[in-house]
Parts: structure tokens; C-alpha cells; sequence
């Protein structure tokens, strides 16, 4: 064991709570994870003692908040390995981060006929925006199949690609399912024919180590409530030329250079993409988040974590009627399933009586649950701070919940 | 034959026995479901669909002498059990007094924190839906 489970478990308050009389097992963490202390402290400290807007008072306090904005965009930097801090933009999460480059990026560059790659693992918000885009410019949506397991066809993959291939935006580590995507080889072969590629790191950033210059990737985005830190705040990275090249997204305070009312001129990047007061506090409190992750170490947790999954697959293997969804080579620590006869969402309400919290339904993955012919799946999905008699309980309640219609 | 007052009470001492045991509360109101009768399968369309954000309901209802007779259906089980006890207090009333019903046991029972928010929804938007041909059938009555 590298990972001292029960002194990680100290840094995190929520996990100490009885729900339904039973102690709360999270089993919810791709949702969103729960937060250290010193997430909360800093959050805390910063209201109490530091706060004021950034980048515009001539005063202390705004110094202060100022340089402790800035030390977590470095910080973001550092953990994904960008060549320069200029090339971290704040969004709100995710979902924001991929919008900005439809609305922006793709609104420049990609027109009538011109092709976009996704897959049939990606999330509802690696799918809409492109479908937005599609409609307006004239762009033709295109989508990777998966097997029966939950792995990209490569193959098919390959057929896709083609030099009208001009985006291809794919998914790191599949949310409902847990599949890692190969993808230094998707964005070796995507850069081959001209495309660029855009990685939607939600579920990996936490679990993986994510290196945006080892991977070559264009555009990385995630959002920083799955990596331990708050809510309300996500990270677009994108490589420095394509950022200066693509117009702004919002416009408003802070992202101007010059304002008259004849022509405005626009800041350099970052700024040119936040507009308005960012998420301060969350900004600076995330960074404490990062600092956890990074000295618990991204291999410690990635090894704890899959032994969880390899844990919860051994125990409920025989047990009748449980349905595994997803059983790729290659997986973070996402453990959907189903039990034969019964609806998801009434199982997720019996493990929710046990004091379990797991996520019941399509995961904002639609396309995905018709592809697998289900309407949903349970999704357990596990973090550092999970236990193996956390598993072990769980298991026990999946089995006689199992064993209610399939005697 | 009792009002819908009695019933209510019978069902509120049902659960009374349970206590404060969420599991078997559920399991229970599982059990419940098993009960209901068979949905007429010509009636399983879009139309007589309730979206719940999980669980879909399938609900229709017919006038028989007076008295609205409900057949309804879900396909999660627990949202069944709850169609059920709405059956259980409604069927074989009146418009008038399905529409004046005020289905107290709900809150007596607890069942918005035994369901959660997105199952209490669901059943509000039940009983809604059931007033709704209630009112159909009373406005027919009077015309
Ligand atoms: C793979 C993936 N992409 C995108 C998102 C959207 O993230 P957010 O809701 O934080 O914008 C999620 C979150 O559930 C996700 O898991």
C-alpha cells in the first residue's frame, strides 16, 4: 500500500457523517469529489482576510488576491505541463471551456463541409456544442463507434479520418463507463491528416497524469470540482498560437486592452478570454486541491483506485444478476453496472437507505445508453479516500439488492 | 365503504409499523407494486406518458358509473409501489371527491425524505395528472 488511507481520509470532514443511520460511503466522485481542509480553509482565509477584485486595485488586499490568482493558474501549468501559464484560461468548468472553443475556435475555422470527430463515449457536453456549431456553420458531425466493451473501434476511427477532418474532439476517460482512450495515438493520427484535437480531461485530470505537451493535444479541458477543488470553475488549455488567433469569447471588463466607442483592442491572453470577476476564491482555494493531488502522487492514486475497481469487480463477479456495462482493457475507477429486472434508479435509492451514494441514469451520456441498449447504468465510481471496506459493504448491498429478482 | 380519510389513516399505520427503517420502507412500497393490476398495453403511448427526470409512468382513467377508475404503470419499481397507494386512495371515488382529496398521508408518512426530490416531483406530477381527469370527467358530468 503507498497510500495511507486513513490519514487522507483526516483531510476530508464530509466523509465523517452518518446518512440514513449508516456512515456515508461516496461512491459519487465523478460527479464530483469531495474537498480537503485546506480547500476549505483557504476558501475561509481568503473571505475573511484577502478579499478584493484582481488584476485593478492599486491597493494591497487586491495585490494579494492578484498574486494568489496568479499562483494557481502556474500551479495548473505545472500539473499539466504547459510551456507557459498564458495558455491556462478560468472558465467555469468543462462545459464552459468546450463552448468557448465552439463559439470561438470553431466559429472562425470551421466551415460548410468541413468535419468534426467525436465518439459515442463522449458527454452530452462534448456533443451539443458541436451540434450548435454544425448548424451554424454548415460543419458535418461525425462519431467513432465503440465495442460491445466500451472501446473505440480503431479501425473505424482511421476510415473517419480524412483531411476535411478538421476537429477532433474526444473524451480522455469515459465518464459512464471508465474507458481510457487511447489518445497520444488518436492526436498522432489526427494531427496526420491536419485536424486538431481537443481533450475533454473531466474524469482523467484526477486519475491520470495528464502532460498537454507529451501528448501534443491543442486543447485540454476540465473542470477543477472532479480534481478535489471547488465548484463553479473549469481550465481551457490551448496551445499559445491557436489561442491568440481565435476572437473572444465574452466581452467586458478585463479582457480589454482599449475601449472607445469607435474600436475596442483586446488584451493578450489569458485575459482576452475572462472577461468580467472571475472565481476568485474558488481559483485560489483550488490550488491547495492540486497540491494535495500532486503529493499523494498521481501513480499512488491511480494504483489505489484501480485496486478498488479490481476489489469491486472480483467481489461481485459471481453474484447473479449484476451486469457489468463497460469492461474495457484500459479504465479509471468507474464501476457501472445493472441488475437484471430491476431499474437503475431503484437501486441507487437502496444503496442510498444504506448510507451509499451512487449515480443512477444515462450520465448525461444519452447516445451512449442507446448504443448499449439500457436506459441507464449505477454508476459507483471511487477516489482516493474510498476504502476497500468501503467496497466490501458496498458489494454486500449490490448482492441483496440482486438478490431481490433474480433468486 | 370507507372515505378517503380512512384510508389514508390505514395506510399511515401501515408504515408506522415499518418504523424508522428506510430499507425496509422501501422494499416494502416495492412489494406494494406487485399489486398493481396489469396496464392495458394498448394504452403504453407517448401520450399517456409522465416524465419523471428517471422513472416513466403510464397513466389512463376511465368513468364508470360516476366513479374514476385509474390503471397506471412505471417501469421502476418503487414508482410503481408509490402509483399504487395513489390507486389504493383514489379509484372508485367521484370527480368531486378526487378533486377535494387532500392526500395528507404523504407528509405523514415522510415520503419526500424517504423518496428524495426527484421521486417527490414525480409523485406530485402523479397526483396532478390524476386530478387533471378528474376534473375532465366532472366537467363532463356537468355539461
Ligand atoms: C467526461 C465529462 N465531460 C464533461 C463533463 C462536464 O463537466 P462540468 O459539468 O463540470 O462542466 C463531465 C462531468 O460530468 C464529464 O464527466
Amino acid at each position: 500500500m503507498f497510500i495511507q488511507v486513513n490519514s487522507i481520509r483526516r483531510l476530508f470532514p464530509i466523509l465523517h457523517q452518518e446518512v440514513n443511520g449508516n456512515p456515508l460511503i461516496y461512491f459519487d466522485n465523478a460527479a464530483t469529489t469531495q474537498k480537503p481542509q485546506a480547500v476549505l480553509d483557504t476558501l475561509t482565509y481568503y473571505y475573511e482576510k484577502d478579499n478584493s477584485n484582481i488584476h485593478r486595485g492599486a491597493h494591497t488586499l487586491a495585490d494579494r488576491a492578484t498574486r494568489q490568482f496568479e499562483e494557481t493558474r502556474e500551479s495548473i501549468r505545472s500539473f499539466i505541463g504547459a510551456r507557459e501559464s498564458a495558455e491556462i484560461i478560468f472558465t467555469r468548468g468543462t462545459t464552459e471551456s468546450i463552448n468557448l472553443v465552439a463559439k470561438t475556435y470553431g466559429a472562425k475555422y470551421l466551415q460548410k463541409g468541413d468535419e468534426i470527430l467525436i465518439s459515442t463515449l463522449e458527454h452530452h457536453s462534448n456533443i451539443v456544442p458541436w451540434q450548435m456549431l454544425c448548424d451554424q456553420s454548415g460543419a458535418i458531425l461525425k462519431i467513432i463507434p465503440i465495442s460491445d466493451t466500451g472501446e473505440l473501434v480503431w479501425e473505424e476511427f482511421e476510415r473517419l479520418l480524412n483531411p476535411k477532418t478538421k476537429l477532433v474532439s474526444i473524451v480522455h476517460a469515459s465518464n459512464a463507463l471508465g474507458t481510457i482512450n487511447p489518445v497520444k495515438k488518436i492526436i498522432e493520427a489526427a494531427h496526420a491528416v491536419g485536424a486538431k484535437v481537443l481533450l475533454d480531461g473531466a474524469q482523467s485530470t484526477s486519475h491520470l497524469d495528464v502532460d498537454v505537451q507529451a501528448l501534443d493535444c491543442d486543447f485540454l479541458v476540465f473542470s477543477a470540482h472532479k480534481l478535489y477543488g471547488p465548484t463553479g470553475l473549469g481550465v481551457l488549455y490551448g496551445k499559445r498560437e491557436l489561442l491568440e488567433a481565435m476572437p473572444p469569447f465574452l466581452g467586458g471588463g478585463e479582457m480589454i486592452r482599449e475601449v472607445t466607442f469607435e474600436k475596442t483592442t483586446y488584451n493578450t491572453i489569458p485575459f482576452k478570454f475572462e472577461a468580467g470577476t472571475p472565481s476568485i476564491a474558488e481559483v485560489i482555494a483550488f490550488k491547495p486541491a492540486l497540491d494535495f493531488i500532486t503529493s499523494t502522487g498521481k501513480a499512488n492514486i491511480h494504483r489505489h483506485e484501480n485496486d478498488l475497481l479490481q476489489y469491486a469487480v472480483e467481489l461481485l463477479h459471481d453474484v447473479k444478476g449484476v451486469i457489468p456495462v463497460g469492461t474495457a482493457a484500459e479504465k479509471i475507477a468507474v464501476f457501472s453496472f445493472n441488475i437484471q429486472s430491476m431499474h437503475p434508479f431503484d437501486v441507487g435509492q437502496l444503496l442510498d437507505a444504506k448510507g451509499i451514494a451512487v449515480r443512477t441514469g444515462h450520465h448525461c451520456t444519452q447516445p451512449l445508453m442507446q448504443r448499449l441498449g439500457l436506459e441507464g447504468t449505477v454508476r459507483a465510481s471511487f477516489a482516493v479516500y474510498n476504502t476497500r471496506a468501503e467496497v466490501e459493504v458496498f458489494a454486500q448491498a449490490v448482492a441483496k439488492i440482486a438478490s431481490l429478482k433474480n433468486k | 365503504m370507507s372515505t378517503i380519510a380512512d384510508i389514508q389513516n390505514e395506510i399511515v399505520a401501515e408504515f408506522e409499523i415499518l418504523g424508522e427503517d428506510r430499507e425496509s420502507t422501501i422494499f416494502y412500497i416495492m412489494e406494494l407494486g406487485e399489486t398493481l393490476e396489469p396496464y392495458p398495453e394498448s394504452f403504453r403511448k407517448e401520450e399517456y406518458t409522465i416524465q419523471g427526470c428517471q422513472s416513466k409512468v403510464w397513466l389512463v382513467a376511465e368513468e364508470q358509473g360516476g366513479k374514476v377508475i385509474y390503471k397506471a404503470d412505471s417501469n421502476t419499481d418503487i414508482t410503481k409501489g408509490l402509483i399504487s397507494l395513489l390507486i389504493r386512495v383514489l379509484n372508485h371515488r367521484s370527480p368531486k371527491e378526487i378533486l377535494n382529496a387532500d392526500l395528507d398521508f404523504i407528509p405523514r408518512i415522510g415520503m419526500g425524505n424517504i423518496l428524495g426530490s426527484q421521486r417527490s416531483n414525480g409523485l406530485v406530477a402523479m397526483i396532478n395528472q390524476m386530478k387533471r381527469y378528474a376534473l375532465a370527467f366532472q366537467n363532463k358530468q356537468n355539461a
